[in-house]
């Protein structure tokens, strides 16, 4: 039967040795607050009851934020 | 009704792929498609009601499954209530967070200038990508990414394992960020042993250009030249 992806493991394999210059970019953790908000995600218990958009428009509302979205499960 | 020994039965003929139609509302087109039921185990019968645990694929209609169990048993039967445990690497954890926890976390940030518990509770958008494989890229190609390029295999530093093509896959710096959602175009092995052609074509980019330096040329035109 097929595997769930969560049970796949992969290694990982190299085909060039480069390394990342420190100037560029940065490693997720290290993120400036507003990036982190930016380019965060939260595992949000969501109540039944209201629905995922309502949800979105308080979670918007509660951290004073203008752009946010919910993704993984549409109805069900 | 159906007997005890009947529900248990039917259950275990609902794992593995089964045919499923989605539900009349339903946010996909209503035609028939297979998923895999991973597992489904039934953890309590009190009369008319069954409490039952699954791990599914995504895109099953539990609320279908339960439906088309009745239809099987005879009796009929309707989904009561739902609780998801988990969505690809989200679980109920400690990250797991109600919207009380977030409004008193918030409520410090921006009225006491405390950003420690949002930025605890907001987690790296990463941290979605955990199952999805990776491909690690040279700093050279990232930006050429971020400006929409498909991923030639020279801009390959590092990959996991079992990629085949047509997968769906997350393009990575070494550092470990995010640059876009990409959908394999070879294997993994072929990536490994190719020296040119592409690698995957980007689907949806995530980082903003310029976040590394632009290391590609634009094709001059005639009219560039001298």
């Amino acid at each position: 039967m097929a595997t769930p992806p969560w049970e796949i493991t992969r290694s990982l394999l190299a085909k060039a040795s480069e390394e990342t210059d420190p100037k560029y970019g940065c490693t997720p953790e290290n993120r400036s607050f507003r990036n982190h908000l930016r380019y965060g995600v939260i595992n949000l218990d969501k109540p039944p009851g209201p629905t995922s958009h309502e949800v979105v428009a308080w979670v918007k509302r509660i951290m004073n934020i203008e752009r946010a979205g919910h993704g993984g499960t549409l109805e069900i | 009704m159906a007997s005890e020994e009947a529900i248990r039965r039917i259950f275990k003929e609902f794992v593995g792929p089964i045919y499923q139609k989605p539900p009349v509302r339903s946010s996909v087109k209503r035609e028939v498609r297979i998923r895999t039921i991973y597992s489904l185990e039934v953890l309590e019968i009190s009369q008319n009601h069954v409490l039952f645990h699954t791990s599914c694929q995504g895109g099953t209609y539990i609320r279908k499954i339960c439906y088309d169990i009745g239809e099987v048993l005879g009796c009929g039967a309707h989904m009561r209530e739902l609780r998801r445990t988990r969505t690809g690497p989200f679980v109920e954890d400690r990250s797991l967070t109600t919207l009380q926890t977030l409004s008193d976390a918030c409520s410090k940030w921006l009225k006491e200038g405390n950003e420690e518990e949002v930025r605890h509770i907001v987690r790296p958008m990463e941290d979605c990508l955990k199952f999805i494989p990776k491909i690690y890229l040279r700093d050279s190609a990232v930006d050429a990414i971020c400006h929409g390029a498909s991923l030639a295999v020279p801009g390959v530093v590092s990959l996991e394992s079992d990629i085949k093509a047509n997968d769906e896959v997350a393009l990575f710096t070494q550092k470990g960020e995010v640059v876009a959602l990409a959908k394999a175009a070879m294997a993994t092995d072929d990536i490994l042993n190719f020296d040119h052609g592409i690698a995957a074509k980007s689907e949806r980019v995530l980082m903003s250009p310029g976040t590394y330096p632009r290391m590609w040329q634009t094709r001059k035109t005639e009219n560039d030249k001298g």
